[in-house]
């Protein structure tokens, strides 16, 4: 079969060869475009799946906001729903990880990584599209929980004049920011992880990590030790910046995390990515020893 | 570029995993437009060869060459004259079928028109139409080794790596998948194909490598392979073990080339013969004219399992449930059927 069998797979070669006449980084951009693309059809054909990511914050809402509420006190004085409305956004992006971590372990069980390396696409883009979608994902989430926060009274202040809304953007700026720096802990996670099995075990870290910060109540009014903790948790720096530029009682004491909680809101993602980021990747070229 | 009908060459490749060395100067020579089977037990470094073949991983030492192309140096051009399907289906199973077509098609840069029209032909090619607007985590194993391949055939690769393609499918799903193959050859393309099903090898491959502690120990077409177990043989199996000369009588009467042999754990007796059918009336015509009660008797042809045992004196891991009764290699040489 050799002569015209050959000759058979070049005629369908040439009529499927991929375009090379762009550059790299156009395909680099298109590459990360259509990963991206892939990963919002997911919610597409699922959309329920993002209520179920959102299922324990909203719960928690819930729990806190109605039960135990008003037997919660913010120090300082001011109203506790207000005061843990910016705490829910910020374990909503705290627990944004997860997801990541759960599609690269799975997309790297089920081979569907090694396929992305097989084919002549960028392979950054496999990491970076992900990120991407993962943003877009948390904007959207974001969304839907300021949306119920708004449906439970919650009010935050824009501000007025050439101010207005510049702290509500700076707020979600600072909370994306922690979700971006979190993106490289979920990929890292996803490929170290053997398998989706585990991947629910990463609640176990999750779960301790939000409740041993400022989201939920200050961290002057838990146990000293537990409290020091608390107070360099980067959530709970994340929390009490945003607070302040929602206008929220912060609840703050004199601390120093406390009194520079905007500072470390921006120190601290960046120095996560500046950690997590080189381990996802060498994780990721670690794929190809 | 060789230019001698090879469209993969692999000379002395080396990989090491720390102490274990995975491949240990593996050779491999492919021939364009054929099924060339990879065959090992579990650990012989069939995966990691197609891993470095396919540019997956590094290789530590030798050369690889695929479609003229260098593994190591131009890793990215052999991307695009390469198709992979790995031990899992490496599919998006909440994609449908078509997405996940129209997704692969514009990651291997065909552009969104071109990866639409490539997805509808190769859903209708695989078979697969009817199931293309539905969800990927629901079809059947055998369908998602369609859809897997179907991914793997965008480009219309010159080389197919299929690493152990009907792992876990039932006897049904694998028939599809062999048909699928068998097809993508027909229609010109090259198939590496790593197995640990005889069986596989057996309805595919025309030319066969054996691969074991990552070497290369021996690369043949199927019958030569065969012969060098010997021909046919004759098989009795015996109720009772007061029987067993009684059948060693019986086969040693047509036996050709080699020594009647009995496992007596098995009650079993077995012996090289030349003319078959003769033979095994002549064995059964003996026994009944003695009275001897008969278990079973039949021919049994060697397969690539009794090969591979021959070859490093260790059965492969996993059998097919249909597996032929095995006997133990021949002690004696065998004259080449």
């Amino acid at each position: 079969m050799s002569g015209g069998a050959s000759t058979a797979s070049e005629a369908t070669g040439r009529t499927y060869r991929r375009r090379p006449q762009h550059g790299r980084l156009f395909w680099t951009v298109a590459d990360c475009w259509n990963v991206v693309r892939r990963g919002l059809t997911h919610y597409r054909r699922q959309p329920v799946s993002i209520l179920w990511q959102l299922g324990f914050p909203i719960l928690s809402v819930l729990l806190y906001g109605y039960v135990f509420g008003k037997a919660m006190r913010v120090p300082g004085g001011g109203d506790y729903k207000a005061f843990l409305m910016p705490g829910m956004f910020v374990m909503t992006v705290a627990m944004g990880f997860v997801s990541t971590a759960t599609i690269f372990v799975n997309d790297a069980k089920k081979g569907v990584i090694d396929r992305f390396r097989s084919m002549p696409m960028a392979p950054s883009a496999v990491v970076a599209g992900r990120g991407a979608t993962d943003l877009i994902v948390a904007c959207a989430e974001l969304g839907i929980m300021m949306a119920t926060a708004y449906g439970m009274g919650w009010r935050p202040e824009f501000g007025s004049g050439p101010d207005f809304g510049v702290g509500f953007v700076k707020a979600v700026a600072l909370l994306l920011a922690l979700r971006f720096a979190l993106i490289w802990v979920g990929v890292w996670l996803g490929l170290l992880l053997p398998g989706p099995e585990q991947v629910g075990g990463l609640f176990a870290i999750v779960f301790p990590l939000t409740m041993i910060s400022s989201i939920y109540v200050s961290p002057q009014q838990m146990p000293h030790w537990l409290g020091q903790a608390a107070l360099w948790n980067p959530l709970s720096s994340t929390a009490g910046a945003t607070r302040a530029l929602f206008g929220a009682p912060t609840g703050q004491g004199t601390s120093w995390p406390e009194q520079h909680a905007l500072l470390l809101a921006g120190a601290w993602p960046a120095a996560l990515t500046l950690l997590f980021l080189p381990l996802a990747v060498r994780r990721f070229r670690r794929l190809s020893r | 570029m060789s230019g001698d009908g090879y469209v993969v060459e692999a000379e002395g490749l080396e990989k090491r995993y720390g102490d274990k060395r995975a491949l240990d100067g593996f050779d491999l020579a492919v021939r364009e437009g054929t099924v060339h089977g990879l065959l090992g037990p579990n650990g012989a470094g069939k995966t990691t060869a197609v891993r470095i073949l396919s540019t997956l991983v590094r290789l530590d030492g030798g050369r690889a060459t695929v479609a003229g192309l260098d593994v190591a140096r131009q890793p990215r051009q052999v991307r695009s004259r390469i198709g992979l399907t790995g031990q899992y289906a490496a599919i998006d199973e909440i994609l449908t079928g078509r997405q996940n077509l129209e997704m692969f098609g514009r990651l291997f840069h065909l552009g969104r028109k071109r990866a639409k029209l490539r997805a509808a032909q190769l859903l209708r090619q695989f078979d697969l139409e009817a199931a293309a607007d539905k969800g990927a985590g629901g079809y059947s194993g055998g369908m998602r080794r369609r859809l897997d391949l179907a991914a793997s055939m965008i480009l219309a690769p010159a080389v197919l790596f299929l690493d152990e393609p009907t792992t876990g499918l039932d006897p049904r799903s694998r028939g599809e998948v062999w048909e699928a193959v068998r097809q993508l050859v027909a229609d010109g393309t090259t198939v590496l194909l790593t197995t640990q099903y005889l069986e596989e090898a057996d309805r595919l491959a025309s030319r066969i490598t054996v691969i074991d502690q990552g070497r290369a120990i021996a690369d043949d077409t199927l019958d030569g392979l065969k012969n060098r177990v010997g021909g046919d043989r004759v098989e009795v199996v015996v109720r009772e073990p007061a029987h067993i000369p009684y059948a060693l009588q019986a086969v040693a009467r047509v036996a050709h080339g080699g020594q009647p042999e009995a496992d007596m754990g098995e009650l079993r007796v077995h012996a090289p013969v030349v003319d078959r059918v003769g033979s095994l009336s002549e064995v059964a015509r003996y026994l009944q004219h003695y009275g001897i009660p008969v278990e079973d008797i039949g021919l049994r042809r060697p397969s690539l399992d009794d090969v591979f045992l021959r070859l490093t004196g260790r059965r492969t891991e996993e059998e097919p449930a249909d597996q032929e009764p095995e006997f133990e290699a021949p002690a004696a040489e065998g004259a080449a059927a």
